[in-house]
């Protein structure tokens, strides 16, 4: 069964988003998503500096069967992206709470997010 | 344990649906039926085929039998191919076309006895192959000819790679070892294999849709679960692992197999399918399609008129996917029919349709992925070739 990180937050579209106490949020993709999703082979990810929008497409994933719409669940403008995710795509699959964060947000809004127990329930995953 | 064919709506188990399960797969619907899309990482199953072996449950896959005195010259009546000039023990490729050339389905037959094949449709065209051919025997007055659809009753496991014989054999009496070692490619022997409950008759047939060495065993579904076992316990020292429909899409793509529904479906036809040889124009007598597929050849369809199946290699990262629209110059040449990420060779993979004058090996192509074109080059297929 797919693990849930229980300190992360959730959006509907399976993004996990991680804040510190300042306004920044690590942003990536949950362990059900990846289990869907398969093996991962490439990412399209905003551009640091960029701004993104709750809600709204930001990139790409791609794995060896398909291609999936990447959500920001926050807005905000773009601090970093993870280019040794880019560069190994498979760190998404192997560590998706963790080397295979996405990219950073300097957070203006949140988009709804789920607790941890709330996306668990909601999706069969194991906090 | 299933023996039967359980029907849960329109979604069709397998014999072996439990075994999977316990397996861990995740399932996914194709062609009516719930089948193991995967059981852990599908790459490490693309790649156990092509390094060691996979094991594989295709019983989703229609069994025709046709027999009968005139069985041979019906199947010339019914499918584009010579079937009555098959040895016994040998099997052919062919396609079932209608009268206007388009392809019903893909085929392997099997010619198991004099008077006696056996008809291989996939899964999802089972039943309009069996019906179809039912219709076509009506039309040729096939008296002499019996029709017997066993795929409710019969299951298909597939042992693929480099490994496969090495595992087979250990399934065999010492005394067959030579039946399994020097079967050829395209033929079958009908043998009995070994398993702990007792000895289960089974066809044998060196066939496969990964593009290396293997084997296709048919069995009846209530000896399917006992061969599965008997071949993973055989599997152990040799690095099998069961693989699903995800990695056997990959290798059939990699080793440029057409799968019916992409490159193959009513509206193309074998020439432009770059199927022309398996068409026997030349064969005696009337077949379905043969007027059709006559004037098709003689307007050049595939070589000078129309679209041709071709292979495109990605030059970045990112794959072309089916449906997807090829371009050339900014104008519309052709579709992408399948397409991904090369496990074996690293690099995207794709098959597609293109308008003949830009289908020469070499030329560059765009294609339009989701808004952003990337560079392709048209290049011979298969992707992928074994090293024998």
């Amino acid at each position: 069964m797919a693990k849930i990180a229980p300190e992360c937050r959730y959006s509907e579209e399976h993004e996990w988003v991680a804040t510190r106490s300042d306004s920044m949020a690590w942003v990536g993709v949950s362990a059900v998503a990846t289990d869907a999703l398969g093996e991962i082979v490439y990412l399209d990810l905003p551009e640091a500096g960029s701004e993104v929008t709750a809600g709204s497409t930001c990139g790409e994933i791609e794995s060896t069967k398909s291609v999936s719409d990447l959500y920001s669940p926050v807005s905000g403008t773009v601090v970093e992206v993870n280019q040794e995710a880019i560069d190994n795509p498979a760190l998404v699959n192997e560590d998706p709470y963790g080397a295979g964060w996405l990219f950073t947000v300097e957070v203006t809004s949140e988009g709804p997010l789920l607790s941890a127990e709330e996306y668990a329930s909601k999706n069969g995953g194991e906090l | 344990m299933t023996t039967e064919t359980t029907i849960t709506g329109t979604e069709k188990r397998t014999a072996l649906y439990d075994q999977h399960a316990a397996l861990g797969a995740s399932f996914t619907d194709f062609g009516g039926w719930q089948m193991p899309l995967k059981y852990g990482s599908e790459l490490a199953e693309h790649r156990a085929v092509r390094e060691t072996a996979g094991l594989f449950d295709l019983s989703h896959m229609g069994e025709v039998f046709v027999s009968g005195s005139d069985a041979g010259a019906f199947l010339d009546y019914a499918l584009v191919g010579k079937l009555s000039a098959v040895a016994v023990g040998k099997a052919k490729y062919s396609l079932i076309c209608a009268e206007d050339g388009g392809i019903i389905d893909d085929l392997i037959v099997y010619r198991v006895a004099e008077e006696d094949y056996l008809v291989v449709p996939n899964a999802g065209n089972a039943a309009t192959v069996a019906a179809e051919l039912e219709a076509r025997r009506g039309q040729f007055g096939g008296e002499a000819v019996s029709l017997r659809d066993a795929s409710a009753a019969t299951s298909l496991i597939a042992v693929q790679g480099p490994n496969a014989q090495e595992i087979v054999l250990q399934l065999f009496p010492a005394e067959h070892a030579e039946a399994v070692t020097g079967l050829k490619y395209y033929a079958a022997v009908e043998l009995e294999a070994q398993l702990e409950a007792g000895s289960i008759p089974v066809l044998l047939a060196r066939t496969g849709y990964t593009g290396e060495d293997g084997f296709e065993l048919f069995v009846d579904n209530q000896d399917a679960s006992g061969l599965w076992a008997a071949i993973g316990a055989a599997g152990e020292e040799h690095d099998l692992i069961p693989c699903g429909l995800a990695a056997r899409d990959s290798l059939r793509l990699e080793a440029g197999m057409p799968l019916y529904g992409n490159e193959l479906s009513r509206m193309s036809n074998p020439y432009a399918a770059g199927l022309g040889a398996v068409v026997a124009l030349s064969k005696e007598g009337d077949f379905v399609g043969r007027a059709a597929l006559t004037a098709l050849k003689e307007a050049g369809a595939g070589t000078s008129a129309g679209c041709r199946l071709v292979g495109l290699k990605g030059t970045g990262r990112r794959s072309a996917r089916g449906h997807y629209p090829v371009l050339k110059g900014g104008q519309l040449v052709g579709e992408i029919t399948s397409g991904q990420p090369s496990p074996t060779l690293g690099y995207p993979v794709a098959m597609a349709y293109v308008e003949v004058e830009h289908s020469e090996n070499g030329t560059t192509l765009d294609v339009d992925l989701r808004g952003r074109t990337e560079t392709f080059e048209v290049v011979a297929l298969p992707f992928y070739k074994r090293q024998k």
